[in-house]
C-alpha cells in the first residue's frame, strides 16, 4: 500500500518537475532577446521534460512494456529535435536574426563571409560568361 | 495529489499561454516558429500527463505521431526563410 502510494507520488512530482521545464521554455520565449537565445530556451522541454513526462507514465502503469512502448516517442524526439533547432539557428544567424552586441565570440562569422564572397565571384563569372555569350 | 495534479495542469496552461503570446508578438517568422514548437511540445507533454491523470495508456501512439512529425514544419519553415532572404539580398 505505501509503496503503491510512493510510486503515484513519484509519477506525480515528475510530472511536476516536466510542467516546470515547459513552463521555464515558456518564460524563456517571452522574456529573452533574439531569436537564438529563445531558441535554446525553447529547446528545454523537448528532451528533458519528456523524460520525465514518460518516467511519470512508465511509474503511473508500473509496467515495463508501457516504458517499451514509450521509448520511440523519445527516440523521434531526441532524433529530430537537433535536427530542427540547427534548421532555425542556421536561418536564424543568417538572417541577421540576433543581436551583434550580446555576443562574445562570433567563430561562423569568417566562414560566411568566405562563403558568400565565394558564391558572389561564382554568380559573377557566370553572368560575365553569359554577357560575352550574348 | 490532486493539489499537484492541478498546479501542473496551471504549469502547463501558463507555458502554452506563453508561447500563444510569442506566436502573435513575436518580431520575426522564426520566433513564432520556434514559439510553435515549444507549443507543440507543451502539447505531447500534456497528453502524456493526461494519461498520468487517467490511468490508461490508449494515446501513446498520439504522443509518437506528434513527437516523430514536429520536425516537418520547422524546417520547412526555416528553409523557406533562409531562401527568401538570400533572394531578397540578390535584389539589393
Amino acid at each position: 500500500m505505501t509503496s503503491d502510494l510512493l510510486l503515484d507520488l513519484a509519477a506525480v512530482v515528475s510530472l511536476l518537475l516536466g510542467a516546470f521545464l515547459s513552463l521555464a521554455a515558456g518564460v524563456g520565449l517571452v522574456r529573452f532577446p533574439d531569436a537564438l537565445s529563445r531558441l535554446h530556451a525553447a529547446t528545454k522541454p523537448q528532451v528533458l521534460g519528456l523524460i520525465f513526462v514518460v518516467a511519470a507514465i512508465a511509474l503511473e502503469a508500473r509496467s515495463w512494456s508501457t516504458l517499451l512502448a514509450l521509448t520511440p516517442v523519445l527516440l523521434f524526439q531526441v532524433l529530430t529535435a537537433p535536427i530542427s533547432a540547427h534548421m532555425v539557428g542556421r536561418a536564424g544567424y543568417r538572417t541577421g536574426n540576433f543581436r551583434k552586441e550580446l555576443m562574445l565570440v562570433d567563430e561562423l562569422e569568417d566562414a560566411v563571409d568566405r562563403a558568400t564572397r565565394e558564391s558572389e565571384r561564382t554568380a559573377g563569372d557566370a553572368d560575365s560568361d553569359s554577357d560575352s555569350g550574348r | 495529489m490532486t493539489i499537484l495534479f492541478t498546479l501542473t495542469g496551471a504549469l502547463f496552461t501558463a507555458a502554452s499561454l506563453l508561447a500563444v503570446y510569442r506566436i502573435v508578438r513575436g518580431p520575426s517568422i522564426l520566433d513564432r516558429m520556434i514559439a510553435s514548437d515549444v507549443l507543440l511540445t507543451t502539447l505531447i507533454l500534456v497528453v502524456g500527463a493526461e494519461m498520468v491523470l487517467n490511468g490508461h495508456t490508449r494515446t501513446i501512439p498520439m504522443m509518437l505521431v506528434l513527437a516523430s512529425t514536429a520536425i516537418f514544419a520547422t524546417v520547412a519553415v526555416a528553409r523557406y526563410v533562409s531562401k527568401q532572404d538570400l533572394s531578397t539580398k540578390d535584389d539589393r
